[in-house]
């Protein structure tokens, strides 16, 4: 009963800076968590989702730019590949599938991606998991203005089976550049979870063959995503079109790409890590200083309590349980900051990407995080600790004269 | 119970100089005895008290509390010891602000070896009057009913000695009486002995056992040079 009672009573007496301090520990357990979930998750979705393709053949340029162009649909593409160069990839005895892809429209900022129908039929988006078109639709016919919509882009512009749209020019919105094909939605794909969620997929021809696209370039690609028989025939496919060639860019193998991506935005991880640490840090000292300024306030209540009989290594346990309580109490509130941030940042991720970050899975950081912060706070109520437990009965109990 | 045997203690004195505050060649106390010490401020009377209760430690001498010796003890040992056999109620009466009444009494308890008993402390609050005010903090309370709540607190563990330095120095002369007349009746009903020290003689006039603190404590006979125990001049 003793010190929870101590710790209760001192807690409700420096209520408002308990408060702030606890606060402030909120603040910086959310942002830690928060950081390293949205880091997490999203390195491991963004690396699961290139693991239908293993490789993106496209004109020559960056493979990241191929990568981010053709499986997550965002970036723009740099540049067209010949219907020759498809059909010679697609014969390639090394090459399982091959998909080509178009880009070029979008439809209220939403990208537009003309392929064939074997992308949504035959192929797996993850490992045992097919696109499929939600009841009451179909996917699109190859030569006809149709369209299949993914779940998240059909929520957001409101489109239904039997829906029609004119696509606009461009991969942004432009309200001036509306072409003047009508497209019928056939289907709504049932939710990935992946950036496919995002896109209006429509038959090739029907991007090649858009009023306002150049004639010349009316059976080129902009990619081919590509399945192979072997790994041994990656290797093989690099050498020959990125060594030996010069005209296109064989972004093999996808995940590692993007792994190597992740590897080099890592200083920016690091930068935000640096940052959750030092304010967890701040919040740490804000205990220290918050607990040791009232110090001389609580002095006296602190010397009374020796000359009842509290030892010292009570006094000095109550300070320190008291420091541990507030960045307990500041982890607690530091949870409910991590899933409101984490579905914010999720939402905005979801948007811009189409990849989902799942707010209920667990992490080690999550447990982690609230104790490691409630031990750096019970360390840092050590120092008011000491000043406590040194408190000089007899001095501090003489009466006022 | 109590005996006490060349007994000192000094502190540093503002001059910079060892001014001597207590020095007791020999005072005894028996068991439930009630004792008055008349000592004027300054006199080393709070010291005194303070070394009998192990709040502070002595330079030399005994303090022998049913046969302990708290000067030998370490500061911890004292601490129990204390809060096992000596209930203290300060001139200030010392009441935790933060904390309501009863957990005032519950706290003096909570440090002691039988530990909380609440059915004794509601039942302590209800012999000093104040069984409706359990849920009060101090503030909310008279000086009177304050002094009551001390009393209380000072007997929770069911102490073999209650120390009083000065218990009615903020109480007028009626209330003076009344808490006096309690506390000597409470130490009575629970077989305390009971050391009071005081410069009031309408305090002291109630004791039978009266005692200069002059004629015990030789540094207090010396002249009044004499540095009470926070090392100011002015204490008790």
């Amino acid at each position: 009963m003793t010190l929870p009672l101590i710790i209760y009573r001192s807690l409700r007496q420096h209520a408002l800076s308990t408060l702030i301090t606890a606060g402030s520990i909120a603040l910086a357990c959310g942002l830690l968590m928060t950081v390293w979930v949205v880091k997490t998750q999203a390195q491991a979705a963004f690396i699961s989702t290139s693991t239908a393709f293993d490789a993106v053949l496209g004109a020559r340029g960056s493979k990241l730019q191929l990568v981010l162009n053709g499986i997550f649909h965002l970036e723009a593409s740099p540049g067209n590949l010949a219907a020759s160069d498809y059909e010679l990839i697609r014969k390639h005895p090394a090459v399982k599938t091959a998909i080509p892809i178009a880009v070029g429209d979008n439809l209220r900022g939403y990208r537009i991606v003309g392929t064939v129908p074997q992308l949504l039929t035959n192929v797996e988006y993850a490992p045992g998991k097919s696109y499929a078109v939600a009841p009451g639709g179909k996917v699109f016919g190859e030569a006809a203005r149709e369209a299949v919509v993914g779940s998240f882009a059909a929520e957001r512009l409101g489109l239904k089976v039997g829906s029609t749209f004119q696509p606009f020019h461009g991969l942004t919105f432009d309200e001036k550049a509306l072409h003047e094909e009508v497209f019928t939605v056939t289907g709504i794909l049932t939710p990935t979870n992946t950036p496919a969620d995002k896109v209006i997929w429509v038959p090739i021809k029907g991007v090649q063959a858009m009023s306002g696209h150049d004639p010349k370039a009316a059976n080129d690609v902009s990619a081919v995503l590509i399945q192979l028989r072997a790994a041994s025939a990656g290797v093989m496919l690099d050498l020959m079109i990125n060594k030996q060639g010069n005209r296109m860019t064989f972004a093999y193998p996808v995940g590692a790409i993007m792994a190597d991506f992740f590897g080099k935005i890592s200083w920016f991880d690091r930068v935000l890590a640096l940052v959750a640490y030092l304010v967890a840090l701040v919040a740490a000292g804000s205990v220290l200083a918050s607990i040791y300024n009232s110090m001389s306030a609580r002095q006296r209540d602190l010397a009374i309590l020796r000359a009842l009989g509290a030892r010292r290594r009570t006094i000095f346990g109550a300070v320190v349980a008291e420091a541990a309580c507030i960045g307990a109490l500041g982890a607690a509130v530091g949870f409910a900051i991590y899933f409101g941030l984490l579905t914010l940042v999720a939402e905005v991720i979801r948007a811009q990407t189409g990849v989902v970050l799942d707010v209920t899975e667990g992490h080690a950081v999550l447990w982690i995080c609230p104790l490691a912060m409630t031990a750096l706070c019970a360390l840092g109520g050590a120092v008011p600790a000491v000043k406590a437990y040194r408190t000089p009965v007899a001095e501090t109990l003489a009466p006022v004269s | 119970m109590l005996s006490v045997a060349d007994l000192t203690k000094s502190f540093v004195s503002p001059e910079g100089g060892r001014a001597e505050i207590v020095r007791v060649g020999r005072f005894e106390l028996a068991a439930g005895e009630q004792r008055a010490l008349r000592g004027e401020s300054g006199s080393g009377k709070t010291t005194f008290l303070n070394l009998i209760a192990g709040i502070l430690a002595a330079d030399g001498g005994r303090v022998e509390l049913d046969g302990i010796d708290l000067a030998a003890l370490p500061e911890a040992k004292r601490d129990r010891l204390r809060a096992d056999k000596i209930g203290y109620i300060f001139q200030t009466f010392n009441l935790l602000q933060g904390y309501t009444v009863l957990e005032n009494v519950l706290l003096g308890m909570s440090f002691g070896p039988r530990g909380v008993d609440r059915v004794h402390a509601v039942e302590l609050l209800r012999r000093v009057g104040l069984e409706h005010r359990l849920g009060h903090f101090p503030r909310q309370l008279s000086t009177g009913q304050q002094q009551r709540v001390a009393v209380a607190r000072a007997l929770a563990n069911r102490p073999k000695l209650v120390l009083a330095d000065e218990p009615t120095g903020n109480l007028d002369r009626t209330s003076a009486r009344e808490a006096l007349a309690l506390i000597r009746e409470v130490c009575r009903e629970n077989g305390a002995a009971l050391l009071l020290v005081s410069h009031d003689d309408g305090v002291l006039a109630q004791f039978e056992g009266l005692q200069d603190f002059a004629v015990i404590n030789a540094a207090a006979r010396r002249g009044p040079g004499a540095v009470p125990a926070d090392g100011k001049e002015g204490g008790s």
